[in-house]
């Protein structure tokens, strides 16, 4: 092992350069053909400074995270330009040579964390395995050095936890040990991919904070990648907004969220403006009364749950996982029938079970899934997927039904020539649409959106929210939205189910939820949505620990 | 809005299925290419071999284990028949009861398969650990043993055929019932599997939300996805039971003689190789040959199908 690779003992310098990147340039490839992902951009980091990276789906921002620590996913080439830290070409740099900086010196966190440990595995020894194998310190060192950053990051019972498998630890305190992993060798420079996405607000908070405390105490350089721009506020000191691999604007956190200058910047604000003004009706469509549901008889999974939903109106229902929301969908739908209580549609009683209830209460159900993905057969055209519904509700065919096809694509801004793509020749956003024009088609009374915006990116979320709520205005559809964004529910509902583990803590009018008083679980969900406030986190903590001592 | 006069032949017209099969077939690695080019000479001879042959399948035309000349390329056997020509018929019968017994157990195996995974439940549960007896006994073992029962002569009696067919006839229908059965368990795994990885998928549920049938949901929503593995398997079925066949028949319980069959010619001509003829390795070598082939054909259609690609 050279000097210059060991884990720096010598004194970090605040405020030296740590990593520098210059006109780099990264091609992918894909269909045969070399695409650029990254076309030149700099980006400096200073030791104990923590960049975030913002941007859609295909920004380029992981390629640009994972190539400042030297490596680039498998299709991927660095074409131009170099990235440096501390010193060192990792352009140029020797697979042996990047390997003993990996892990000692640069660290990376990702996205999900149940992924990236080994369930074979206990905790203690994957989260001491770098430190061991890269030689910093010896096994009892490393342990007893674990549990002390376990400690740091707030897990509980930071001296046995280590003994436990993956599966046996919560998504949060995951992501939290996996930092702790990322720390073990106290790297100059840890690399975070989007950490906290696929975690409950009210999970994110605590994981956010830890991670923040431990980046400042060890004066660590971090990069944070990340699609939600109130999430990096909290994090960064700067930030980079990248757009299909350029550099879109770069600024201190402060002044970017006062004052973005770029048109592209202001429009990833706009989706928290856009807000509908709720309406109140007493003309219920579906009821659902005192309704229990179980998996398999053993654990309820809906408590008594009664919930009432106004025609023509949006209910949104939010809850973090495991509080039932989907479940709730799955009991109307009739996939899992109720042990308890009933579900009404207009007036009468709804079969509890998919094969007693006729096509007709079929049709005036719809769904919308969170995934386009998996939600449209990847071998039926754009044809088959909108026509199936025409044919087999109302019995359209031939011209008659590719004349309603495209007078449904039209619905949802999509032209004609979409009629014969395959799901896997469109963009996310456009398959969701293609989602919506199916569950469109059967002309539904109600259609239930389940997370329906959750997988997208933040403009083409704008987009598909606008669309749902235009196509409520025109066709006067109900919709029971199911999400656990604040964000979301606050742009489109009238009024607002809070669940929390199977049970409805609240419903009402959104503006009655979203207003004091609240419920103890709603002020903790509706707290725990990050604000565009870079101070939101640190006043959150210190009204938390003042309402706690 | 415009929608309402749109004229539907405007829409742009997809690549037919011969179009995109033509593209693809251009694309095709040298491998690939070389799999079916021999593939093709194989079924072209199969289906014309009483035209190409010089002789007939069992026509003693000269001295037993007479070498090579130019009337007989590749030499006679043990009782003077033409190799040269024996091995163009060998490729009608091995390959052609191979096609039939892989056609079986894909039609039994796949359609159980689909089922129990569609509908889960006792039948899967059932029809699973039938498999698994039956997958835990080696297949040439087991068909050595099956074949020794002659389960078509009881399917005779049953349906009072007696004496319909010749002896000859049965042994062939015997082994193909035999390897069909044994093979579908294979294709039943496969089936199952891949059409469960299917059958939880949203587009799935979506479906039985509408309504459909299981009809619709099995043969719209669930074949079209797991087709493309099914079809591969079916090429590397097609050399295991044609290897499985060739096998049998070099033991002496498959096809019987005068049939021309490549095992049999092999164990028929084998003493010959102590004597440095290369008479036995030519059946050898077309049945090596066919099954590179099918290998390099169906390992260049998954790639293609499952999306892998080369790590670069």
């Amino acid at each position: 092992m050279t000097s210059d690779v060991k884990p720096a003992d010598k004194s970090r310098v605040k405020g030296s350069t740590l990593v520098e990147i210059k006109g780099l340039k990264i091609d992918g490839y894909s269909d045969d053909k070399w695409h650029p992902i990254i076309k030149g951009l700099d980006l400096t980091l200073k030791r104990g400074e923590v960049i975030g990276l913002i941007g859609e789906s295909g920004a380029g921002k992981s390629t640009l995270g994972l190539a400042a620590m030297g490596y680039t996913k498998p299709g991927c080439k660095i074409t131009a330009g170099s990235v440096t830290f501390d010193g060192i070409d990792l352009v140029n740099a020797s697979q042996d040579r990047l390997r003993e900086l990996w892990g000692s010196r640069i660290s990376y966190v990702a996205q999900s964390a149940s992924a990236s440990f080994n369930p074979a595995h206990k905790l203690m020894e994957q989260v001491t395995e770098s430190a061991l194998n890269h030689g910093v310190m010896d096994k009892a060192a490393a342990e007893a050095d674990a549990k002390d950053l376990f400690k740091r990051l707030q897990l509980p019972n930071p001296d046995t936890i280590g003994g436990r498998y993956p599966h046996q630890v919560s998504g949060g305190q995951l992501q939290r040990a996996m930092t702790a992993m990322a720390m073990s060798c106290r790297p100059d420079l840890i690399i975070f991919d989007e950490p906290t996405t696929a975690l409950d607000v009210t999970t994110q908070v605590e994981v956010l904070a830890a991670m923040r405390r431990i980046v400042e105490e060890f004066n660590t350089a971090a990069i944070y990648i990340t699609h939600d721009l109130a999430v990096v506020a909290q994090m960064a000191h700067r930030i980079m907004v990248l757009r299909y691999g350029n550099l879109v604007e770069e600024a201190e956190t402060r002044a970017m969220l006062k004052a973005p200058t770029q048109d592209y910047t202001k429009s990833l604000w706009a989706v928290r403006k856009l807000e509908k003004k709720e309406e109140k009706s007493d003309d219920i469509a579906l009821s659902v009364s005192n309704v229990d549901a179980s998996y398999s008889g053993v654990v309820k999974v809906l408590d008594n749950v009664t919930v009432r939903i106004p025609r023509g109106k949006t209910v949104a229902v939010v809850g973090e996982s495991g509080s039932g929301k989907s479940t709730l969908a799955r009991a109307i739908t009739g996939l899992l029938p109720p042990s308890k209580g009933r579900i009404s549609f207009n007036g009468k009683d709804l079969p509890a079970r998919l094969q007693d209830r006729d096509r007709d209460t079929l049709r005036r159900i719809q769904m919308i899934y969170q995934s386009a993905d998996t939600a449209l057969n990847p071998r039926q055209t754009v044809r088959d997927i909108i026509g199936r519904p025409l044919e087999f509700y109302l019995g359209l065919t031939g011209a008659e039904k590719d004349r309603r096809i495209v007078k449904l694509l039209d619905a949802i801004e999509l032209n004609e020539d979409f009629i014969d793509r395959y799901p896997g020749e469109m963009s996310g956003g456009q398959k969701q649409r293609i989602s919506i024009a199916r569950a469109l088609a059967a002309e539904p009374e109600i259609i239930i959106c389940d997370e329906v915006t959750s997988a997208l990116d933040q403009i083409v979320q704008e987009e598909i929210l606008k669309l749902l709520m235009k196509l409520q205005k025109e066709t006067k559809v109900t919709y029971l939205f199911i999400t656990h964004d604040i964000a979301t529910v606050r742009a489109i509902s009238d009024e607002i189910v809070v669940m929390y583990k199977g049970k409805v803590v609240q419903q009402g009018l959104k503006s009655d939820v979203l207003n004091p008083p609240y419920p103890a679980y709603t002020e903790l969900l509706l707290s725990s949505v990050p604000q565009m406030d870079p101070d939101w986190l640190t006043t959150l903590l210190r009204k938390r620990s003042g309402a706690a001592a | 809005m415009t929608t309402e006069n749109v004229d539907i032949r405007s829409v742009r017209t997809r690549r037919s299925f011969m179009q995109n099969a033509w593209r693809a077939l251009k694309s095709a690695p040298p491998s690939a290419i070389f799999g079916m080019t021999v593939i093709a000479v194989y079924v072209l001879c199969a289906i014309f071999a009483p035209l190409i042959a010089p002789y007939g399948e069992a026509e003693v035309v000269g001295k037993a284990y007479a070498p090579a000349s130019a009337q007989n390329w590749f030499g006679l056997d043990q009782i003077g028949r033409d190799v040269f020509s024996r091995v163009l018929y060998g490729a009608r019968n091995t390959m052609g009861i191979a096609f039939l017994t892989v056609c079986i157990s894909f039609t039994l195996g796949g359609l159980l398969g689909i089922y129990a995974a569609v509908t889960r439940g006792i039948l899967d549960q059932v029809l699973s650990r039938i498999v698994d007896v039956f997958m835990s006994i080696p297949v040439l073992i087991f068909a050595l043993m099956l074949l020794a029962m002659r389960p078509f002569d009881a399917v005779e009696n049953w349906f009072g055929l007696h004496g319909t067919f010749s002896q000859g006839v049965k042994t062939i229908l015997n082994l193909i019932f035999i390897l069909a059965v044994l093979d579908s368990t294979r294709v039943f795994r496969l089936a199952r599997n891949t059409a469960l990885s299917v059958a939880v998928q949203d587009f799935v549920e979506a479906a039985r939300l509408r309504g459909e049938g299981l009809r619709w949901v099995v043969l719209r929503e669930i074949v079209p996805n797991i087709l493309p593995p099914l079809i591969a398997e079916f090429g590397l079925r097609f050399s295991f039971v044609f290897l499985t066949i060739a096998a049998l028949s070099f033991l002496g319980v498959g096809i019987q003689p005068p049939t021309a069959d490549w095992g049999s010619m092999v164990a028929e001509s084998k003493t010959l190789i102590t004597f440095g003829r290369p008479q036995p390795l030519i059946p050898a070598a077309a049945i090596a040959l066919l099954t590179v082939a099918v290998n390099f054909v169906v390992d260049w259609f998954l790639h293609k199908t499952s999306g892998l690609r080369d790590d670069k």
